[in-house]
């Protein structure tokens, strides 16, 4: 049945499959589950034949531990998947170093005495590891620095854990933006040559803005950001450029974007504005992802008819619940203590399969051409590969 | 009615920090009420720029602007009292600061062109958190005709991840700037987060990542050097009651319940039959399979309450609304605070 607010499936293993996919970008907001169903689609991947590696940006102890992952080292790392994996496929994961990957930019791009100048800077050290928009960027960069390796196939990213979804588009470019920005360049303005005309309004500029500075945060503070930006000069052009090509690769129809998100009001508001967004930039949208999808086995027990039917044996008034911390037994006023318990739970259950059901409707109903596929919900959170490996089952085709 | 005194008296600056998903800014807001309840004036501030308070309370965004949004409720005899709400964000909080200390309020709009709102709020964090911070520093001592302009500021923090760093404020700002004004705003903030004047709660749910990220996070706030930050409550939120008892629990959990006993009681609840070719029998093995999940999840729920308790911190429940989160919604859990002692 293909009535409305029944959205297509999204066919991942096809996905996964196709060579031409080449990178695969999970975004969501924080606590859905990015990171664990990122990791799942990489195994997946690999046991299906492809050479793939995981990029997260910052997993759960445990989850990285069921990888195989224990060093935050900015290295892929080989995963040892199970014997019965086709030989010839692979999956390596590993853990972004935001401050590692920025200094290894600046290694790679100055002399090694500039280089040690720029590293010893407070201002750099600052920026390398607690400014806002670092970790997007240099999870851009990681990415970038793994497809031009070229020794995967497959690369699966996890998005930072950005207090919105959209940070990881747009904090790059914020970055760059300043970096290689108007303030910059009032800032570099004394230590820079150039026309008598543009000295005398930059210098103008540059006296308020060092003014200011100086009373809000202090002359040394200014002395560091100049240090370190004339130490720099030379890789500013280059920030951006460098945003501007991985923006660009995520652009290529071999990248597919994956929203995921928990059948919820506040994570599905935010997919939608990240499906809205992601096509407003013009990047390839694969579909949505919905994580901890609840199913019961017996679907057919209406949820008021469950209810009606524990009344029925036990009705209104008389105990039901007991504190959750144990105790002993409840008052057995019907003789089937166990099935009213049961009938309540299952009508519970039903109720919040419908309103998931409507959330998921609401989605499909703003972005009907968005395909979706379900991960069922678990009793238990993943702690090694066969967890894994279950919740890419839900993937399968049949 | 109160049940018993507030755990917390003498603090006026409540910090409620946890990890996404767990409805920190809910539980913030429930605080917020319950502590209005006896008349007092509360200020509920967000800082994150989600306008997450606006969503809660159903109003349009909220500006930079303390405005009115609720009334507590009122308690034996006496009405509630007012909650203000205000969503602070860095360039606002950097422009008042530069007005209230510098006179500089004409500035800010060639700041702005010029990108140093940008530099100052972005690129240097310790510094947006210090200006955020400082808000609710300002607030919580903010006198107006001689009296305290709020009885209680309840701050929607930044999530447990990064709340060590946020309330570090001082320390953060030390590598970037030594000396200077901001520097000393930075210790007088700091100065009034490690009082007893402030407490920081964690708001979690029963489930793995959540437990651990404020196990974690109590861990990192106790290690702080310099000691003397106020940790407060752990505050259990979406709390679901079981209806089954320890043995039922451990059958259903192992997959040993009685079928046959399960099988009888709906036949006589009239459900064994009439649901298509399934029938009833396995109706009471779906059912068993449905017990047998939740089972698991109780237990493991037991678990995480342990580990929570272990900590030392008073820890109170707030139970799951499941009918949608509104204004009724906030004053039941308020209710459950106020009696569990939080306000």
């Amino acid at each position: 049945m293909t009535g409305q607010g029944t959205p297509r499936r999204l066919e991942v293993d096809r996905l996964l499959d196709d060579p031409r996919t080449r990178i695969i970008v999970c975004c969501g907001s924080g606590g859905v589950g990015k990171t664990t169903t990122a990791a799942a689609l990489g195994l997946r991947a690999a046991e299906r034949g492809r050479h793939v590696v995981v990029l997260t940006v910052d997993p759960a102890r445990r989850l990285a531990q069921s990888m195989g992952l224990s060093k935050l080292d900015n290295t892929p790392r080989p995963v040892p998947l199970p014997p019965d994996v086709p030989s010839g496929a692979s999956l390596h994961a590993m853990m972004l170093d935001m401050k590692r990957t920025f200094d290894e930019i600046v290694e790679a791009h100055s002399d090694p005495d500039r280089a040690e100048q720029i590293l010893a800077n407070p201002f750099y050290q600052s920026l390398s590891s607690s400014f806002a928009g670092t970790q997007e960027y240099m999870a851009m960069e990681k990415l970038g620095q793994l497809r031009r390796s070229d020794q995967w196939d497959l690369i699966v990213v996890d998005t930072p854990p950005s207090r919105s979804a959209l940070d990881f588009l747009d904090a790059p470019q914020r970055l760059s933006r300043f970096l290689d920005g108007r303030l910059i360049k009032l800032l570099t303005a004394p230590t820079r040559a150039g026309g008598r005309a543009y000295l005398k309004v930059v210098n103008a500029g540059f006296t308020m803005l060092a003014n200011i500075v100086t009373r809000v945060i202090g002359a040394q503070v200014l002395r560091d950001v100049q240090t370190f930006v004339a130490a720099m000069d030379t890789m500013f052009g280059g920030f951006r450029e460098r945003a501007e090509d991985t923006y660009r690769l995520l652009q290529t129809p071999g990248t597919a974007f994956l929203v995921v998100a928990t059948p919820e009001p506040d994570a599905l508001r935010e997919a939608s504005y990240f499906v809205e967004r992601l096509s407003e930039d013009r990047m390839p949208l694969a579909g949505l992802v919905l994580n901890r999808v609840h199913r019961s086995p017996a679907a057919r027990l209406s949820a008021v008819r469950s209810l009606a039917a524990a009344e029925a044996l036990q009705p209104v008034g008389a105990p039901t619940t007991l504190p959750n911390g144990g105790g002993g037994a409840p008052a057995d006023a019907t003789g089937y203590p166990l099935v009213v318990a049961a009938l309540r739970l299952h009508a519970e259950r039903m109720q919040l399969i419908a309103t998931e059901r409507r959330l998921a409707q609401r989605f499909t109903a703003a972005h009907p051409g968005v395909p979706v596929a379900q991960i069922l919900a678990q009793p238990e959170d993943v702690h090694d590969l066969a967890g894994l490996r279950a919740v890419g089952e839900n993937f399968s085709a049949d | 009615m109160r049940a018993r005194d507030s755990d917390w008296e003498g603090v006026r600056l409540h910090v409620v920090t946890g990890k996404g998903g767990t409805g920190k800014t809910t539980v913030a807001a429930a605080l917020a009420l319950a502590l209005a309840s006896a008349g007092g004036r509360v200020l509920l501030m967000e800082v994150e720029g989600r306008q997450g308070i606006a969503q809660l309370f159903d109003t349009p965004p909220l500006p930079y602007g303390e405005r009115k949004v609720a009334v507590g409720p009122g308690s034996l005899g006496v009405p509630g009292g007012d909650v203000y709400a205000l969503a602070a964000d860095p360039e606002s909080a950097l422009i008042e600061y530069l007005e209230m200390f510098y006179n500089l309020r004409h500035a800010g709009r060639t700041l702005t062109r010029l990108g140093i709102v940008d530099f100052v709020t972005t690129i240097a964090p310790g510094l947006r958190d210090v200006l955020l911070a400082g808000k609710a520093v300002e607030a919580t001592r903010r006198q107006v005709r001689g009296r305290r302009a709020y009885d209680a500021v309840v701050m929607d923090a930044p999530p447990t991840g990064r709340i060590a760093r946020f309330l570090n404020v001082a320390t953060e700002i030390s590598g970037l700037a030594k000396v200077g004004p901001i520097r000393g705003h930075a210790d007088t903030v700091q100065g009034v987060i490690r009082s007893p004047l402030t407490a920081v709660h964690f708001v979690t749910v029963l489930e793995e990542m959540p437990v651990q990220e404020t196990l974690d996070g109590l861990a990192e706030l106790r290690g702080l050097p310099g000691g003397k930050l106020q940790l407060g409550a752990v505050m259990i939120n979406m709390v679901r009651p079981t209806a089954l008892t320890d043995d039922q629990l451990t059958a259903a959990a192992i997959g040993q319940l009685d079928p046959h006993e399960l099988a009888l009681g709906l036949k006589a609840a009239g459900i064994d039959g009439g649901l298509g070719p399934d029938g009833g029998a396995d109706v009471a093995t779906a059912l068993a399979a449905e017990l047998g999940e939740h089972a698991l999840e109780v237990l493991a729920q037991r678990e995480h309450r342990r580990m929570l308790s272990d900590t030392g911190q008073p820890c109170y429940e707030l139970p799951l609304i499941t009918d949608g989160m509104d204004l009724a919604g906030l004053y039941r859990l308020a209710a459950a605070l106020q009696e569990q002692g939080a306000a």
